[in-house]
């Protein structure tokens, strides 16, 4: 027997017949709310309507491609000596359009506008190199620690305590010193010391997701434990990965113009931002003023402007704001 | 607890001896050994002075060699670039200089830190906390090697009121920038730390619990907040004592202190191994003993840590 229908519907009839509920009804279907979000649109959508951190990527992307297009603009090189102020650098050796030094010459008569463009691409060079060498020892490092458990967890984690505690900038200099003072010699030594703390939070990250489901399943299913952590896991771990690389950045650049303001980074004529600092912090009795403010400026705006794009990408990615 | 410190006292021994054959290992690696002049030493006297400094050795016996002498004795051998001097000597004189700064930064990094990020917490989105917020974030951007000369050109050239370097038995006029210059950044990145974390434990349910049983707020903060709010400070003061001591480098060079970092970095440019290793060892040794006494602090702090 069939059931009497419900009093409602026969007071709703007209709204199911009509044409304004089929229109309604192809909207949802069209809309944009009811396609799939992934995490990565959503974290891009986040990270643009940060006013900051959108503000620090376009001046991070203008100091890039300014140090390197920039350098065409460039009358001097880095190493010839303008002979016509030498005499006198605190007087005609400053900022000038007219002679070509942008940015005046530091105390040996060089131009400081090509020697600031090569110093920050230098900077900017060893800090995403020595960034993606300790992601990737970091992240292979941590993930098979993570995985692994038991013995080798501890073992490799041990290593890692061990090697944390020994202070790192006297082991690059260390290192700097007794093997040769060039650009690869640094990229080696800042990535075999940064990428310490990124095991450690990336042996944290796999030890929650190595109980998750998908993670059984693909035992289940026969797939080797290679395959499991390459394929399964480091995948998931690429968000923690992103957002701690970007910190990295700076912090490396830091470690290298630290290095370098000390005199033992990248040898002459080539400079980083902190060897020009520190040129420029020895002249300024001479009230050469422009000699630290070009590179100090650069160095700043860079630091700032990553560390902004850290922090606004650690707000996009963060799986606990939502 | 004890049980715990016993094994954190216990792996502490290893981790030093692993720093000390580490250094000597990459010491022994190095081409070109100390004694590498641009004018090549005839054969006979190269041989006589790597005897002197037991270079001739096999590498497991001057491993052993150094180690013994660096445990047992602080002796950490000769220089090998002065040659009337060994190495203990030349690090005495400079230390106690950079101890005495160093204490006066950490101390002031974590209270000033602290005080100001508990200030902010309290006083949320008032004016003081966007002051504080923007004091800590433009700071942490300016590292030692920024602030020291930023330092120098206001309070020397410009105002003439501190020495531009020089120590002088470390009155207090050559103290104020050298502490300055060492522990802003770190002042900074403790304020924001304890500020955040501050912020959480005031919003978490037993703070409320507090507040409904009427507790005066004063009570609340040092009594209740205060002990779970310091926990992740506590955890960065290890990363702050390694920076600073790094940090110390620079400031003693900068600032011609006296203290064992312009040793350094002369080793440093000298090649003289000697020196390089035993302020490497030294400042190893003393981030171990700190690390650890963190970690008992951190375990004494937090009770639900029990390993």
């Amino acid at each position: 027997m069939a059931r009497p229908a419900h009093p409602i519907l026969n007071v709703m009839s007209p709204i199911f017949g009509s044409e304004g509920v089929y229109r309604i009804a192809d909207r949802i279907a069209d809309d944009d709310f009811a396609k799939g979000r992934s995490l990565w649109r959503d974290a891009a959508e986040k990270f643009f309507r940060n006013r900051a951190a959108t503000g620090a990527l376009v001046l991070l992307l203008f100091i890039a491609a300014f140090s390197t297009v920039g350098s065409l603009l460039a009358v001097w090189s880095i190493e010839e000596i303008d002979w016509n102020v030498l005499a006198d650098i605190s007087g005609s050796g400053q900022p000038s359009l007219s002679n070509g030094h942008y940015f005046g010459v530091d105390n040996l008569g060089r131009d400081l506008f090509s020697r600031t463009l090569q110093a920050t691409r230098t900077s900017l060079a060893v800090g995403i190199v020595g960034a993606i060498v300790a992601v990737l020892i970091g992240t292979v490092y941590g993930a098979v620690a993570g995985f692994a458990g038991d013995y080798l967890d501890n073992l490799m984690m041990r290593i890692v305590d061990v090697l944390i505690a020994v202070p790192s900038m006297f082991i690059i200099i260390l290192l700097m010193v007794m093997f040769e003072r060039t650009l690869i010699m640094l990229f080696i030594g800042i990535g075999v010391v940064s990428w310490l703390e990124m095991s450690r939070i990336i042996r944290g990250q796999t030890l929650t997701l190595k109980n998750r489901e998908f993670v059984e399943a693909a035992h289940a299913t026969g797939v080797s434990w290679f395959g499991i952590v390459f394929r399964h896991i480091v995948p998931n771990l690429f968000g923690v990965v992103v957002v701690y690389a970007t910190l990295l950045v700076p912090s490396i650049i830091l470690v290298e113009s630290f290095i370098s303001f000390l005199g033992l980074g990248v040898q002459e004529p080539n400079s980083s931002l902190g060897s020009l600092i520190s040129e420029g912090a020895s002249t300024i009795i001479f009230g050469t003023l422009w000699q630290l403010a070009a590179p100090m400026g650069f160095f700043l705006a860079l630091i700032v402007s990553l560390y902004f794009i850290g922090d606004g990408l650690r707000d996009a990615l963060d799986p606990r704001d939502f | 607890m004890l049980a715990y410190a016993a094994r954190r006292v216990f792996w502490a021994a290893p981790t030093l001896l692993v720093l000390i054959v580490l250094c000597y290992v990459l010491m022994y690696l190095a081409p070109g050994g100390p004694f590498t002049t641009e004018r090549a030493l005839p054969p006979q006297v190269l041989a006589n002075i790597e005897a002197k400094y037991g270079l001739d050795k096999p590498l497991y016996a001057q491993i052993w060699d150094y180690v013994v002498a660096v445990v047992t004795r602080f002796d950490f051998g000769p220089s090998f670039v002065y040659k009337d001097r060994d190495v203990y000597e030349i690090m005495a004189r400079g230390f106690p200089v950079t101890l005495t700064y160093g204490t006066i930064s950490f101390i002031s990094a974590c209270l000033v830190g602290v005080s100001l990020g508990v200030l902010a917490a309290v006083r949320h989105n008032s004016v003081l906390d966007y002051i504080a917020v923007g004091a800590t974030f433009s700071a942490q951007a300016l590292p030692n090697f920024v602030m020291a000369p930023i330092l120098v050109i206001v309070f020397t050239w410009q105002l003439g009121w501190l020495p531009g370097g020089g120590w002088s038995g470390g009155q207090w006029q050559y103290v104020v920038m050298p502490v300055i210059a060492l522990s802003t950044s770190f002042m900074a990145s403790i304020a924001r730390i304890t500020r955040s974390s501050m912020l959480e434990v005031l919003n978490s349910g037993f703070i409320r619990t507090a507040r409904a049983r009427g507790l005066s707020p004063t009570t609340i903060l040092w009594r209740h907040a205060m002990k779970p709010a310091m926990l992740p400070v506590v955890s960065y003061l290890g990363p702050v004592f390694v920076a600073m001591i790094t940090g110390s480098v620079l400031v003693d060079l900068y600032f011609s202190t006296g203290g064992i970092g312009l040793s350094y970095v002369n080793a440093a440019l000298n090649r003289d191994y000697a020196v390089m290793l035993g302020v490497t060892i030294l400042y190893g040794t003393l981030t171990i003993a700190f690390n650890l006494l963190v970690d008992l602090l951190y375990a004494w702090l937090d009770p639900r840590i029990r390993y």
